[in-house]
C-alpha cells in the first residue's frame, strides 16, 4: 500500500508538472514533448490501477500516433521559433483575469462533484459489467467488446475512416503542371468516339483533320 | 493520505482538466498549444472514467475510454490537417491574428 501511494505521487506530480509545462512553455516543441512525458506517466498510472489494455493502448495511440503527429506539423510549419508567451499580447492583461477565474470555477465545481462522490459512495448503483478477477483486463476488455460493443465499436472505425479521408482531402493539392492519365477516360472510350468509317471516292483522296 | 482511493485520482482529473482549460484561455500565440490543451482534457476525462471503472467494479468505464480515445485521435488529426491549410493560406497561425470572425 505504501509503494501504491508513493507511485501514485511520483507519477500525478509528474502528470501535473508537465501539464503545466505544456502550457507555459516558450518553444512549442517543447510543449509537445511535455505532452509526451504527460501521457507516459498517466499510463503508468493507468498500468498500476489495474487497466493496463488502455496504458498500453495510450501509450501506442497517443505517444506513437498523436504526439509524433503534433510534433510533425510543428516542425513542418516552423512555428517553433513563434515564441509561446502569455503576457506581451495587445490586449495584455484582458483575458487573463477572465480566463483565471472561469477556471477557477470550474475546478471547484469539478472539486464540489468529489466532495459529493465522498458523502454519498453509493450514488450509483446499477451495473451493467462487473469485473471478473479472474481473467485479465484484455481479455475481460475483449469479451464485450466484439460482443455488447459491436455498433459502437464498427461506428468508431468508421470515425476514424472519415478522419482519415476529411485529413487527406483537406491537405491534397491537385498538381497541375504535371501531366497524368486519366483511368477513366481510357476505360469509357468506345468505338464510335474514335473510329470513323469513311466512304473514299475514286481519284479524290481523304483530307484527316482539316 | 496514504491509503489511495478513487477521491485521489478524481483529484488529479480535476487538476489537469483546469490546467488544459487554463492554457485554452490564455493562450493567445500559438494554436497549435490549444489544441495539445484539448488532448489534456480529454485525457482528464479518461483518468476520470478509468477510476470510475476501477474503483466501481464496472468495465463499462474503460470501453467508453476506449472509444474517448478514438475520438481524440480523430479529432487531433482533422485539427492538425485544419492548421496545415490554414497555414498554407495565410502563413500565419497566431491567435491574436486569427480574426476574420471578429471574435
Amino acid at each position: 500500500m505504501i509503494a501504491h501511494s508513493i507511485f501514485f505521487y511520483t507519477f500525478s506530480l509528474i502528470a501535473i508538472i508537465s501539464a503545466i509545462m505544456v502550457t507555459v512553455s516558450k518553444n512549442t516543441v517543447h510543449s509537445v514533448f511535455f505532452l509526451i512525458l504527460d501521457f507516459i506517466s498517466i499510463s503508468c498510472l493507468f498500468i498500476m490501477i489495474g487497466a493496463e489494455f488502455l496504458g498500453m493502448i495510450m501509450l501506442i495511440v497517443y505517444v506513437g500516433a498523436v504526439a509524433v503527429l503534433f510534433l510533425f506539423v510543428v516542425m513542418m510549419l516552423n512555428v517553433a521559433q513563434q515564441k509561446n508567451q502569455w503576457f506581451s499580447s495587445r490586449e495584455i492583461s484582458r483575458h487573463i483575469p477572465i480566463g483565471i477565474i472561469i477556471s477557477m470555477i470550474i475546478f471547484f465545481e469539478l472539486i464540489i462533484v468529489v466532495g459529493g462522490w465522498k458523502y454519498k459512495p453509493d450514488l450509483i448503483t446499477a451495473m451493467s459489467l462487473t469485473l471478473n478477477k479472474d481473467v485479465s483486463n484484455t481479455h475481460s476488455i475483449g469479451y464485450v467488446i466484439y460482443t455488447d460493443y459491436i455498433h459502437i465499436f464498427q461506428l468508431s472505425g468508421m470515425i476514424l475512416l472519415v478522419a482519415m479521408i476529411g485529413a487527406i482531402v483537406l491537405t491534397f493539392i491537385k498538381n497541375t503542371e504535371v501531366k497524368s492519365q486519366s483511368y477513366f477516360n481510357q476505360i469509357s472510350r468506345e468505338r464510335s468516339d474514335s473510329v470513323e468509317m469513311i466512304e473514299v471516292e475514286k481519284n479524290k483522296g481523304v483530307k484527316i483533320d482539316d | 493520505m496514504i491509503d489511495i482511493g478513487l477521491g485521489h485520482y478524481l483529484m488529479l482529473g480535476a487538476i489537469i482538466f483546469t490546467i488544459g482549460i487554463v492554457g485554452i484561455f490564455l493562450n493567445r500565440k500559438n494554436i497549435i498549444v490549444i489544441l495539445m490543451s484539448i488532448e489534456l482534457i480529454l485525457l482528464a476525462v479518461n483518468i476520470n472514467l478509468v477510476a470510475f471503472s476501477i474503483f466501481l467494479n464496472d468495465l463499462t468505464g474503460q470501453i467508453f475510454t476506449l472509444f474517448i480515445l478514438t475520438v481524440a485521435a480523430a479529432e487531433a488529426a482533422i485539427g492538425l490537417a485544419i492548421i496545415v491549410v490554414y497555414y498554407r493560406n495565410s502563413s500565419t497561425i497566431r491567435v491574436e491574428e486569427i480574426n476574420s470572425l471578429k471574435g
